[in-house]
């Protein structure tokens, strides 16, 4: 690692205030895409500013909606009864995510900020429509992934929490990298006011909506609905993992999986 | 940056680095050389600790994030008389081979033993996803963390 600046935050507050006069500062949550990140020289703040301890981003808020603070662990998710209870595709969404320790760890806003190609929650966010809030605005979760690792988050600002509607239903299934856990590709598949809304990770530079697949979808969500469609790989990511055109298969089968649940 | 931490039932105030690692501290400060540094990427598992009661992968955990915690390592949770049960279990079914990621298995199975209702084979399987054995000795492993079970 680089030489850094620790800061801690004790407020939104503070943590913007250290923003504001650090070089180059960077947020840290849980830490577990930051730190190794930061390991492999990848990236080189000259702060870095922990957000970790400030307790009230932190819980789960179930309603007529799931409000999840961004500091909740995907460990906490998981064995949330009452998310299992309104939205069980993102109790199994989170606990999915890495391994048990890193789901100790990993927090639902630092994995959203990051944009990480690969990450699960974003599935969740663009796939269910939540609404991601921060010490500033409220942003749609349509809007908010806009490229690999950027976000519509402006310079400084910080998610305080995500907000999910409740489906009347949701899956996601994924394809996971067998050594990283990350997503090769995952598919959340969910009705939503009457609406059907598919949304995919690990498969392009950020999450998006897949309007092929929900437009093979809008008649019901049934897996035969989905024979015989595919999905471009234009935009799609190849690496040493999979190609886009083996990236693009994946996805309609994991659409097909996800359905294959509600089924 | 000074940072104050638990480890194993001691208080220590140590001046470090900004950028050191809490598995930094804990072996080449305080000595603590049981937690090991396998990959040092968050996959092999090698460096599991306890904070706060949560088995976490300390090589990517920073001090700054450690202060204030209680540190459960290795040494914490036994002594060579009165080994933990599932140390015990570990040597009663030949649970390691080379040793190397013998610490982190038994705090991640510690953990997943306490956290977990009706564990059987395929939930220590899936719990202890997170830790790599590079002798491949899984099998045993899996029987020990089961043993354990029934023995905290």
């Amino acid at each position: 690692m680089y030489q850094f600046n620790y800061r801690k935050a004790s407020s939104l507050e503070h943590a913007a205030d250290l923003q504001a006069n650090a070089e180059d500062g960077v947020y840290l949550a849980g830490g577990m895409t930051l730190i190794p990140t930061l390991k492999q020289r990848l990236a080189a703040p000259s702060d870095v500013i922990d957000v970790g301890g400030l307790d009230g981003l932190r819980g789960i808020d179930v309603g007529a909606t799931v409000r999840v603070g961004a500091l909740t662990a995907h460990a906490e998710v998981a064995a949330s009864a009452e998310v299992r209870g309104a939205i069980p595709a993102l109790s199994d969404l989170a606990e999915g995510i890495g391994d048990a320790h890193v789901r100790n760890r990993g927090t639902i806003g630092g994995s959203v900020a990051n944009s990480d190609p690969a990450a699960d929650y974003p599935a969740a966010v663009v796939g269910l429509g939540a609404t991601v809030h921060t010490d500033r605005r409220s942003i749609v979760g349509d809007d908010f992934f806009t490229d690999l690792f950027e976000t519509a988050l402006d310079e400084g600002e910080i998610i305080t929490s995500v907000e999910f509607p409740v489906p009347a239903q949701a899956a996601y299934a994924k394809f996971p990298n067998p050594a990283s856990r990350y997503a090769i590709v995952g598919v959340m598949v969910a009705e939503v006011d009457d609406a059907v809304r598919v949304g995919v990770t690990g498969a392009g530079p950020c999450a998006f909506r897949s309007a092929e697949l929900e437009a093979a979808l809008a008649g019901g969500l049934s897996v035969s609905a989905l024979d015989g469609v595919s999905v471009s790989s234009g935009d799609l990511n190849s690496d040493l993992h999979a190609s886009a055109e083996y990236r693009a298969h994946l996805v309609v089968v994991m659409a097909r999986r996800a359905v294959a649940q509600l089924t | 940056m000074e940072v104050t931490l638990t480890v194993n039932g001691a208080p220590h105030s140590l001046d470090v680095p900004d950028n050191a690692l809490l598995v930094e501290v804990l072996r080449e400060r305080l000595g603590l050389t049981g937690t090991h540094v396998g990959c040092d990427t968050s996959q092999c598992g090698a460096c599991v600790v306890h904070m706060d009661g949560c088995a976490v992968k300390s090589c990517t955990v920073l001090a700054g994030q450690a202060d204030g915690a209680e540190v459960t390592t290795i040494e914490g949770i036994g002594t060579a008389d009165a080994l933990h049960p599932m140390q015990e279990a570990f040597r009663d079914c030949h649970a390691l081979q080379c040793g190397f990621c013998t610490p982190g298995m038994i705090m991640a199975a510690i953990d997943l033993v306490k956290t977990s209702e009706d564990l059987d084979e395929q939930a220590v399987r899936d719990g202890l996803e997170g830790n790599l054995c590079r002798c491949t000795g899984y099998h045993n492993i899996v029987r020990a963390v089961l043993a354990a079970r029934d023995n905290m």
